[in-house]
């Protein structure tokens, strides 16, 4: 087991515990991860709501049913309501923005996000980032969460001055890049194959 | 700071931008060791042969949207989440057990208001699920979904039945340790980690791929639940304690004197 640290000290004398492993989250993820509106980042009827589509595949370009998508990001003015942001915690004008999705794929590998687009934001190096949302995957045969980030198809010069998108081998960015659908944008995730998505360690 | 030349979504901004370097301290956290967690491709698990990527994995700097996370808070919580064996008119067939801890950073300091959320299987081994089809009963009773947030002392509980073990395909009579899967969020999109919890002494655990995946003896153990005698009710439920560890923040001089938790 884990050692306890008691009395709690202080940030920077502290011996570091070692953190739990990651295991998988198996074939049966629906029963404790599944909520209603877990895929509504917004309210319905959100004035300038999108829903964010895609499917996972794998190696044998077969859909993955039995994954999980979150999703994370800013709200329309680029801020957090979260107090470690350093400009400070602020609730967004959006009316029930909660910042943060989940969508199950169905037998089609299919998962799908009603959220509204985020803004730039401001980075430590004075480098703005371009509108992003972060992604985690999870399913069976994934032993530890996925990672990586959805960037939208309008914003190419914002895009093309990204410093995560620019960290990213040229040929392999695309698929980061969600493109247009009718109703917002859609991004198809690729586990492994000749277009394997770019994944990140976090 | 002001927030009106974050206004424009991205087409307007640029490196020139009026952001203060200053203004924008972020905490960073640390990386685990390489041996914490499982790699992505563990052959011994057939089902990561298609799905665990092959390319190496780019280095996400932590930036504003990894360092603030989902602070989702009680509303999503009902009066009995916590207690799966109250959740249906009668109660659930199986030892009654309560699983405790507290979930903590890689500093040591507890992890408070945080949801944590687990899915079981029942006291036979089956989960109530359209894909668990194998021959052992479904328990009425029981759903096997339990939700609870820590206190502020990091600190959750939760009041459930002893989970069966139960036969996989992996590999020739495969059987699946007993476990309860949980998931945590801790206070970053860094700390967010899906992991099981198992019991103490299991003798499945020599074939099991998925509790082996885990490549360091030590980590490993940090996945095995303490029988508590201490929480053990007399006449009433065995006590298990199951402490998780989100990774901590590097230390840096800005944060001396951080009492935000």
């Amino acid at each position: 087991m884990t050692e306890r640290s008691d009395p709690t000290p202080a940030l920077g004398t502290t011996p570091t515990l070692g953190s739990t492993p990651a295991q998988t989250v198996g074939p049966y993820l629906h029963i404790g991860l599944l909520w209603p509106d877990g895929p509504e980042v917004v309210p319905d009827g959100t004035p300038g709501a999108i829903w964010i589509r895609g499917q996972i595949f794998d190696g044998a370009g077969a859909p993955v049913p039995d994954a999980l998508v979150e999703t994370w990001q800013a709200d329309p003015d680029g801020r957090f309501d979260h107090p470690d942001d350093p400009r400070g915690a602020r609730p967004s004008d959006v009316p029930g923005f909660r910042g943060f999705g989940r969508s199950a794929t169905d037998v089609d590998g299919r998962y799908g996000i009603r959220t509204v687009k985020p803004g730039s934001l401001p980075g430590p190096d004075g480098v703005p980032e371009a509108p992003h949302l972060n992604l985690s995957i999870f399913a069976r045969g994934l032993l530890h969460r996925l990672v990586t980030r959805l960037y939208f198809p309008d914003e190419e010069a914002a895009n093309a001055a990204d410093p995560v998108l620019g960290s990213v081998d040229p040929a392999r960015r695309a698929t980061l890049v969600a493109s247009p659908a009718p109703d917002g944008c859609r991004l198809d995730i690729h586990l492994q194959g000749t277009d394997e998505t770019v994944f990140f360690a976090v | 700071m002001t927030t009106d030349h974050l206004r424009s979504t991205g087409s307007g901004s640029g490196p020139g931008d009026p952001v203060r370097p200053g203004g924008l301290v972020l905490p960073r956290y640390r990386h685990d060791d390489p041996d914490t967690h499982p790699p992505m491709l563990h052959p011994d698990y057939g089902s990561t042969n298609l799905r665990a990527p092959r390319q190496p994995l780019a280095l996400l700097p932590h930036r504003l949207t990894e360092i603030t996370g989902p602070l989702l808070g009680t509303g999503r919580l009902g009066e009995l989440d916590h207690d799966l064996t109250r959740q249906h008119d009668g109660e659930p067939l199986g030892q009654r057990i309560i699983v405790h801890g507290r979930v903590l950073d890689g500093n040591g300091r507890p992890v408070p208001d945080t949801l944590v959320e687990i899915w079981q299987p029942n006291a036979a081994g089956r989960y109530r699920h359209a894909g668990d089809n194998w021959p052992a009963p479904l328990d009425p009773n029981f759903t096997g979904v339990g939700r609870a947030m820590t206190d502020g002392d990091g600190h959750y509980r939760f009041v459930t039945v002893q989970p069966g073990a139960y036969p996989w395909r992996n590999h020739p009579n495969a059987w699946r340790p007993a476990h309860i899967h949980f998931s945590l969020f801790g206070r970053a999109f860094t700390q967010r980690l899906v992991t099981q919890m198992y019991f103490p002494g299991d003798p499945l655990f020599f074939q099991d791929p998925i509790f082996n995946s885990v490549r360091d003896p030590l980590a490993r153990e940090r996945l095995v639940s303490r029988y508590d005698h201490a929480v053990t009710e007399p006449e009433w439920a065995l006590g298990f304690e199951f402490d998780i560890v989100l990774r901590g923040r590097e230390a840096t001089p800005f944060e001396d004197g951080d009492d935000d938790d």
